[in-house]
């Protein structure tokens, strides 16, 4: 597909941004892993355009890898929901406020 | 107008599309389903950039293991609406000038800087096959391999881990 | 005698040696008494004090001979005391005639005393109702007479001044014995003070004529002093004028002359026999001795020596004008000894040393003799008391007073051993040959004639009152009828206080023989430290006007008081005859009252002043209590509550206000909200890249 690759840039740019309102903006915890999933994803895109238009199998590796890590990452992450799920009966993250200062 | 422009305009459409709608859907399973759409047209997208391989491992890993994951979570806890009041009052229109600011930086440094070649060069035929990327992997990026699988190792350990019921109090 | 005479200068230097056990023994005495004489009782107290002055006379006897053998004598040295730079005052004994004669004067009448105060104190701690101070007053006896030697045997101005001091201490002790008794509970111990405090002006003369001597000479050793005094020579004359006359105003202190002589009636408060030891036969001479012993400075000064003769001769008349018109029998006798101190005074005044000397002696001698049986006297009265008061009530009216002739007559026949010594020491005093009075008072006499004609007069008067007021004594104590049933029932003192009357008696008959004239013994021993003697031929012109005199007087006091003797309650004659003169006589020519006046109303108010405006409302009310302890406080108060409150703790405090509400807002960041944190870090990525974009 011949595409600017300004152009892929930017869906992954606003693939992100979205990404980062939803963790911003909604208050179930999964929703925001997922939102955090979508940064990812976004960040995944703009690493196969680059290695389209550079020819370079590194970045097709680099997002192998990053899949491979945000499966690790979920799997914990998850578990630390259940985890946390246990005891406050919620997954609301504003709920999970103990830090306050 | 180019075929390709408007096969990417439709898919960018799609992508964004799905991802709003996981934004905004007030149950969580259909954020759910909504995200693997979303993933899946990624993939779509992988595969018309050359990159094959990676194509199947976001199909397979992404949206069949880590959203399969996530889909269980979702019913395990229930999606239940969350209500109430929001934490902070100026969350929403922090978030939204911050993430509109994101944008636009972003943007700006997209389309109004110089950009790279407007036509992308030809490329190999095998060039994204798995034969290409794993033997790239397995030579050059043999150690973070191995590293990645520890990794995986450490987090199965830890979720196991994290989610053992307390001593004394049966699950 | 030859052998003898090779054994004593053998062995002279070796007997020297022990003379600081003159001073020992009665230290070793009071101490044995101040450890164990309570337990053991009044005899082991009374033979060891006595037996102490005893053994001090037989190591004043031993100085005698060894000097006799060896007559320059000789410096004993017992230990360093003072060495500071060129001053250098060790402690040393200067045995020569001088102090040898003052020795063997003190230690052995010293011993009589003691013998004496046995068997007076044993029945004065019964009248005054203490026994158990039997043994403090032997501790304080010896403590005196070890002082006493100190004083005598010193080398130098300061030793003898310790001495001076140390028998000052001790005639303040056994003045104020029975400290509770006398006038107004107190009576006895304000007499002690007033001893105390009269002799230290004196003292204060004393110390600046030491000031002086050392400043001057550049030594305080009587050697040394005299021989730079002597080089000196005419250069010297003010500085040693003033000395000689400060050294007078120690021994009017000392001695009882004008004008510091109102202590010594005071002092017959105190128990008889410190009235003979001390206030007749040796501590009031210690002045006449220091003038003896500065005997070159004063030879130097010939205006200190014609002052000291005046002062003398002054004292010894209004001393026997007071002691006619008295009527207690001790303080007749203490007037007529400071009379007689007068004319030891005017002596050494006139440069006539040894009439000084040979007069101190004798008068040592008779005078401690009739203050012992005026001791007795009064004991027989108060025995007569008792055994008068136990048979029926106690006469109403004065309250009773041994002491007062008017109480006493016609005590010869009740007390006649007493009333024979009495009489030989009264006719030794009125100075009637061949008794030792007329030897020596007429010596002084006859260098007084010879010198000053004024002086001589004044001495002539003296000595007619003299004789008058003791046959007055004899007379109206002795004679008539018995005016109270206490001289009525009065008995005779035991043999323990007669026998060292009879003693004393003895040398007062026989103590004339110390100096006869021609024959100058006592002279020609003492030529030794005083230099050649100027021997005054014998005057027989004076001799016999002097005993004229005494004649007529006596005569006078039989007339007055013999031929028709006083009745029960009888006003005394010569009131009649002299008027007021006789109660100025009586009132002691209100010399007392002119000294209150002058001097202690003034500076008890000075004080009082000083005390209370000066240091009481000035010092410490005002400026110490307003001005220091409220201006203090006042600048401890703004300093704490103005300055350091506000400024210091208000910044400190403001600063960590500050922070706490810098603290407080940031806090806010910290909601605990993970969006909110989320959203920071999106706002700090924003930044960043526009930085790294724009900047």
């Amino acid at each position: 597909m011949n595409v600017p690759t300004a152009y892929l840039l930017m869906l992954a740019a606003v693939l992100f941004s979205i990404g980062v309102i939803g963790v911003l903006l909604r208050r179930n915890a999964i929703i925001v892993f997922m939102s955090i999933e979508l940064m990812t994803n976004a960040g995944n895109l703009a690493f196969i355009a680059f290695a389209r238009e550079l020819l370079s199998t590194a970045g097709q590796v680099f997002v192998f890898f990053t899949i491979a890590v945000a499966a690790a990452e979920v799997a914990v992450g998850l578990a630390l929901v259940v985890a946390i799920f246990r005891t406050k009966h919620s997954i609301d993250i504003d709920q999970m406020s103990s830090l306050k200062g | 107008m180019t075929p390709d422009l408007i096969l990417f305009a439709l898919i960018a459409v799609l992508a964004v599309g799905s991802a709003l709608a996981m934004l905004f859907s007030r149950n969580a399973v259909y954020s759910a389903l909504f995200l693997v759409f979303n993933f899946l047209v990624v993939a779509v997208l992988y595969l018309l950039l050359n990159a094959a391989f990676i194509a199947m491992v976001q199909v397979t890993v992404y949206a069949g293991a880590i959203m399969v994951l996530f889909l269980f979570v979702v019913m395990l806890l229930g999606g239940e609406q969350i209500s109430g009041k929001p934490s902070t009052k100026w969350q929403l229109p922090l978030a939204l000038i911050f993430g509109a600011a994101l944008l636009a930086v972003l943007g700006y440094m997209l389309l109004f800087r110089p950009a790279g070649a407007v036509s992308l060069p030809a490329v190999t035929a095998d060039f994204g096959s798995p034969a290409v990327v794993g033997s790239e992997l397995f030579r050059r990026y043999l150690v973070p391999i191995e590293i990645a699988s520890v990794l995986l190792l450490v987090s199965m350990v830890g979720a196991i881990v994290l989610t053992r019921p307390e001593k004394g109090k049966p699950e | 005698m030859d052998v003898m005479h090779a054994l004593e200068t053998g062995t002279a230097a070796g007997l020297f040696a022990y003379a600081p056990l003159i001073i020992l023994f009665p230290i070793v005495g009071l101490v044995a008494n101040l450890l164990v004489g309570r337990r053991l009782g009044e005899r082991f107290v009374g033979i060891v004090a006595s037996g102490a002055v005893a053994l001090a006379f037989v190591v004043a006897v031993v100085q005698f001979l060894a000097l006799r053998a060896q007559p320059e004598g000789a410096r004993v040295m017992v230990a360093d005391w003072i060495a500071i730079d060129s001053l250098s005052i060790p402690w040393a004994f200067k045995i020569d005639s001088l102090s040898v004669t003052m020795m063997l004067m003190v230690s052995g009448v010293s011993a009589l005393i003691h013998i004496y105060a046995v068997g007076y104190m044993h029945e004065d701690v019964r009248f005054q109702g203490d026994p158990g101070r039997y043994t403090r007053f032997f501790i304080y006896f010896n403590l005196f007479v070890a002082a006493m030697m100190v004083l005598v045997t010193g080398d130098s101005f300061l030793t003898l001044f310790v001495g001076w001091e140390g028998v000052g201490l001790c005639s303040y002790l056994l003045i104020g014995f029975w400290y509770e008794k006398g006038g107004g509970g107190i009576g006895n111990a304000l007499a002690g003070n007033k001893a105390f405090i009269v002799n230290r002006i004196g003292d204060f003369g004393f110390l600046i004529a030491m000031f002086l001597a050392f400043w001057a000479f550049g030594s305080l050793q009587f050697d040394e002093v005299f021989e730079r005094a002597e080089a000196l020579g005419p250069a010297g004359a003010g500085v040693l004028t003033a000395i000689t006359l400060f050294l007078l105003v120690g021994a009017t202190g000392k001695s009882a002359q004008i004008p510091l002589y109102v202590w010594l009636p005071d002092a017959m408060a105190g128990p008889t026999p410190v009235s003979a030891l001390i206030h007749a036969a040796t501590m009031v001479t210690a002045g006449i001795y220091m003038i003896t012993r500065n005997h070159v400075l004063f030879e130097l000064a010939p205006f200190s020596s014609g002052m000291v003769a005046w002062v003398g001769a002054a004292t010894a008349l209004f001393a026997a004008t007071i002691a006619v018109g008295q009527y207690d029998i001790k303080k007749v006798l203490a007037y007529s000894t400071i009379s007689q101190l007068g004319f030891m005074v005017a002596a050494v005044g006139l440069g006539a040393y040894v009439a000084g000397m040979f007069h101190l002696i004798t008068h040592a001698f008779f005078k401690a003799l009739l203050f012992l049986s005026a001791g007795s006297v009064i004991q027989g009265v108060e025995r007569g008391h008792h055994h008068a008061a136990h048979g029926h009530a106690p006469p109403a009216g004065a309250p009773f007073d041994p002491n007062d002739m008017r109480g006493m007559g016609g005590l010869a026949g009740r007390m006649r051993v007493t009333f024979f010594v009495y009489l030989v020491g009264a006719v030794a005093l009125a100075g009637i040959p061949p008794l030792a009075g007329f030897f020596s008072k007429d010596e002084i006499l006859a260098e007084a004639s010879r010198q000053n004609p004024a002086v001589y007069v004044l001495l002539s008067a003296a000595a007619f009152l003299t004789a008058f007021y003791m046959g007055r004594q004899i007379w109206m104590v002795f004679f008539g009828r018995p005016r109270s049933q206490a001289a009525e029932g009065a008995v005779e003192s035991p043999l323990v206080m007669t026998a060292p009357l009879a003693g004393l008696a003895l040398l007062s008959l026989l103590g004339g023989a110390l100096n006869l004239p021609g024959i100058h013994t006592l002279g020609h021993w003492l030529e030794h430290t005083l230099g050649t003697l100027e021997a005054a031929e014998f005057n027989p012109a004076v001799a016999l006007v002097s005993v004229g005199l005494a004649a007529l007087a006596i005569g006078l006091a039989w007339l007055l008081y013999g031929r028709s003797p006083l009745a029960e309650g009888q006003p005394d004659p010569l009131r009649r005859l002299l008027g007021p003169v006789f109660v100025g006589m009586q009132n002691k020519w209100k010399v007392d009252e002119l000294y209150d006046w002058l001097i202690v109303r003034r500076y008890v108010s000075l004080s009082r002043f000083l005390a209370e405006s000066v240091d009481g409302r000035f010092w410490h009310d005002w400026f110490h209590d307003s001005v220091l302890a409220q201006g203090f406080r006042r600048s401890t108060s703004w300093l704490s509550y103005g300055f350091d409150l506000p400024v210091v703790d208000g910044f400190f405090n403001g600063l960590a206000r500050l922070i706490g509400q810098a603290a407080a807002g940031l806090r806010r960041l910290q909601t605990g909200y993970a969006r909110n944190y989320a959203l920071a870090l999106l706002g700090g990525a924003v930044v960043v890249l526009g930085l790294l974009l724009f900047g």
